[in-house]
């Protein structure tokens, strides 16, 4: 094909483009031309068709995603806030921490290994770009049911990949969530978490500014990695699959990454960049026209002077080759000796590919001639904005009003068999399996990883300063109430950041829906960014950034609506921190907060296939109340350990504390049946000295959190009631299902 | 006895971290020769007798399924006495 140029485009108005094939639309491809005044050349429809893809654009989500400015809470610990390529979040001490989640499922699904793999790689130069040292990852995980053959297709390899690409980078795993359910069969989630740290005056910025700047590429070198990729991987679903020219899947290699970390961080100590942009997701196209339109608009590339490993390559593919390890950079002039110094003492390949004008255009060159002329803004923020129609789904009514019939156990044996049951279960068991695939304390800095509430990295080897993070959904309630299930799924997040002692500061989130061109997912996302704004705004934690992925269906059956949410913590000396669970015999345990009669959406309906019911309600006042009463008892060393209840209620939570440090406990309870299995939110059991019960009621009095005795600890069973469970046995539940599962 | 050759190898367009490792470190030792270096693994697989259409046509399946990886790799299957 010979090349198309802007004087082409001119010359020959009229011709037929693909722009169909790209995805884009009708009016979004007028629309293009209305913008030139003339049509695209065809590295320009190659530039627009992926940024105005649906990942790039956020075209159905930016309406609804606009509350969390509407509603921003009012925060000075936001030093960056959304629009950036991550928050920045002052935790005092002068460091900031920088932390951001995103998606890489649709990839994850067709090439498992390198899909996750490339998904941690992404996460971690977003960290990076903002001037950060990556520290920690986490990674939610949703599967298709745990028996299932695709499952044992995508599990071990996701799980491979997570673990080979951040084992390579020397990151430590802290954390991050296995959910099993049907309907990501097929829509497997992958998700991934990234948590960096600098001092508050080395943040970087995206922003191509000052004329005469330089344009600098340096990393990996270009192939046709991905090229298409996030348009046709995240924008149509599974159904179309056409044969590709290229291969759609991104090959990682961590190795060069961990290199381009530290020359990056080399680079940013010695302050020689004036922004700064990873390239992700639509590549070269996106890095150019945000850097540009990020400063005054005017940038000139060369662009046959990037370097490439495949030499067959047309300029349109290289504008959208999703290549990994790859970063862009603006250099003033004087300082540009030094950075190639740098670059080449980490041999890492370095080009200047052009530099910053006075202009507004966006001019790209092939061989001299122009094949890219457009206003940056247009391609990177002014792409089409959808008010997609969106209705309440049928199903909610109806699910509304379904009675759970489900049993409840209530002898000896019953208890017995249920705790086992539940402790076995895929999305309770003990997940070893997975997470000793993980480098889980490299750097040597991890305080709190799997199985504990929150992960936790100590940031200041002197003062102890630490940071944790957790992230929590639940599909289930977010599928019977999407408003209240985002609220819910915050506030879980915050209270196992808060178990430990950490005071929640900050929320990112990863929203994972079905096709927004469906007006029942439609209405879920916009129910659920709703609860979510609301939720944010009542607790007094800012967004700091986001991500959606949308058509996370297969045919007309989407993912059960999974917004991810992370929250992040300060806690001034990781030291004092409440452990998860206790190591000795003679605490006594209470359980914070009511419990009700709460199993719509539990893991226990969830077994037995109802999906039904109502879901419970967030009630964040008390939410909130319930962190000052953690936090407090932490300063104030009032607990011994403190461990959140959530899937599986009370049963799955004594089950994970009892085999923690193989020490039993002794339990009595009314009701018991129902009080083991409910999943009413916003609930904490903690165990104390017999001398601090006075101070933990005094506490949970002032914060009126209601608090009941349920047991001792000690033993070599799990005794409820008139049951004993020996945690031989428990322990023997809980950790073969993995192994058994996936070998 | 003859063997069945599956040389699998990843596509051309796809990364290889490891042939590029390889590259990188033929020069410090010395070795110039090399302008770039694709790495891939070779499976041998032993039969009775003269392999027949069948056996070959099982292996190629086997192949696809196990030996390779089709979403980035190649693979060719041949006969080697």
């Amino acid at each position: 094909m010979s090349l198309d140029t802007v004087s082409m485009a001119q010359i020959n108005p009229d011709m037929v483009q693909p722009f169909a094939e790209l995805g884009l639309k009708p009016d979004e491809y007028a629309r293009i031309k209305e913008i030139l005044g003339r049509r695209p050349t065809s590295s320009e429809l190659a530039m627009y068709s992926v940024m105005w893809s649906e990942h790039c654009s956020y075209k159905s989500s930016k309406v609804h995603l606009k509350q969390f400015g509407d509603k921003a809470v009012k925060s000075d610990a936001l030093l960056v806030g959304i629009g950036e390529n991550a928050g920045v979040v002052d935790v005092g001490q002068g460091y900031a921490v920088t932390f951001k989640i995103e998606s890489h499922n649709h990839p994850s699904f067709i090439e498992p290994y390198q899909g996750a793999a490339t998904g941690i790689g992404g996460i971690v130069r977003d960290i990076l770009t903002m001037g950060a040292r990556p520290i920690a990852v986490m990674d939610p995980l949703r599967f298709g049911p745990a028996d299932a053959p695709d499952t044992k297709r995508v599990l071990p390899g996701i799980v491979a990949g997570v673990g080979g690409y951040g084992n390579c980078l020397g990151l430590p795993n802290i954390g991050g969530e296995v959910v099993f359910d049907e309907s990501y069969l097929g829509n497997p989630l992958v998700n991934a978490l990234c948590i960096g740290v600098m001092k508050h005056s080395d943040i970087k910025l995206a922003k191509a500014a000052g004329a005469g700047n330089l344009v600098v590429l340096y990393g990996a070198k270009t192939g046709g990695d991905g090229i298409g990729g996030v348009s046709v991987l995240a924008s149509e679903t599974f159904e179309s699959k056409g044969p590709a020219k290229r291969p759609a899947v991104q090959v990682g290699d961590p190795f060069v990454e961990k290199v381009l970390i530290e020359c990056s961080l080399e680079i940013f100590a010695e302050d020689l960049v004036v922004g700064i942009q990873d390239l992700g997701g639509a590549g070269l196209s996106c890095a150019t026209s945000e850097l540009a339109s990020g400063g005054s608009g005017g940038m000139k590339v060369q662009l046959d002077k990037v370097p490439l490993r495949d030499p067959s390559l047309s300029p349109e593919e290289i504008l959208m080759s999703e290549s990994q390890e790859r970063m862009c950079a603006i250099v003033e002039p004087s300082k540009i000796a030094r950075f190639l110094e740098i670059c080449e003492k980490w041999d890492v390949t370095v080009t200047v590919i052009g530099e910053v004008t006075d202009g507004s255009h966006l001019e790209i060159t092939w061989n001299g001639q122009l094949i890219v002329d457009v206003p940056p803004r247009t391609v990177a923020h002014d792409g089409p904005v959808y008010t997609r129609p969106f209705a309440q789904p049928a199903y909610i009514e109806k699910a509304a009003q379904e009675i759970l019939s489900l049993p409840i156990p209530s002898t000896k044996d019953e208890i017995k068999a249920t705790v086992l049951q539940l402790a076995a279960a895929p999305n309770l068991a003990d997940k070893s399996w997975i997470t000793d695939q993980y480098d889980r304390y490299v750097q040597g800095n991890s305080i709190q990883t799997q199985p504990d509430d929150s992960g936790m990295v100590r940031i200041d080897e002197e003062t102890h300063l630490g940071v944790a993070v957790a992230t929590d959904a639940n599909a289930n309630w977010s599928y019977l109430n999407p408003y209240e299930g985002a609220k819910l799924a915050l506030a879980e997040a915050a209270r196992n950041i808060a178990t430990a002692g950490a005071k929640p500061l900050a929320v990112t989130n990863c929203l994972n829906f079905g096709s927004p061109e469906d007006p029942g997912v439609m209405w879920q996302f916009a129910e659920t960014v709703r609860g979510l704004a609301d939720g944010c705004l009542e607790m007094g934690l800012p967004v700091t950034g986001g991500n959606v992925s949308f058509y996370n269906q297969t045919g007309s059956v989407a993912i059960l609506p999974t917004p991810v949410i992370g929250v992040l913590g300060v806690i001034d000396d990781v030291r004092t921190r409440t452990p998860m669970s206790f190591d000795r015999a003679g605490l006594e345990l209470y359980l914070l907060g009511e419990t009700n009669d709460d199993l719509a959406g539990s893991e226990w309906a969830y077994m037995h296939n109802q999906r039904g019911g109502v879901a419970p309600l967030a009630d964040l006042q008390r939410e909130m109340r319930l962190i000052e009463l953690l936090v407090a008892g932490r300063t104030k060393k009032i607990f011994a350990a403190a461990h959140d209840l959530s899937q599986g209620g009370l049963s799955a939570t004594l089950t994970e504390m009892v085999l923690r440090h193989n020490t039993g406990a002794s339990i009595q309870l009314n009701n018991v049946g129902m009080t083991l299995l409910s999943e009413t939110p916003g609930r904490v059991v903690v165990a104390v000295e017999p001398d601090q019960v006075g101070a933990l009621t005094e506490e949970a009095q002032s914060q009126k959190i209601a608090l009941t005795k349920i047991g001792v600890t000690g033993g070599d069973a799990l005794v409820i009631n008139s049951a004993s469970i020996p945690l031989t046995e428990l322990r023997l539940a809980h950790t073969q299902t993995f192994p058994k599962l996936f070998g | 006895m003859a063997k069945i050759v599956v040389d699998v190898m990843l596509k051309p367009e796809i990364l290889d971290p490891q042939g590029k490792a390889v590259a990188a470190a033929l020069p410090r030792l010395g070795f110039t020769f090399a302008k770039d270096v694709r790495q891939g693994k070779r499976f041998e697989i032993e039969v009775d007798g003269e392999p027949t259409q069948a056996q070959l046509a099982e292996v190629e399946k086997a192949a696809e399924k196990l030996l390779s990886n089709p979403v980035i790799e190649n693979f060719t299957v041949r006969v080697e006495k």
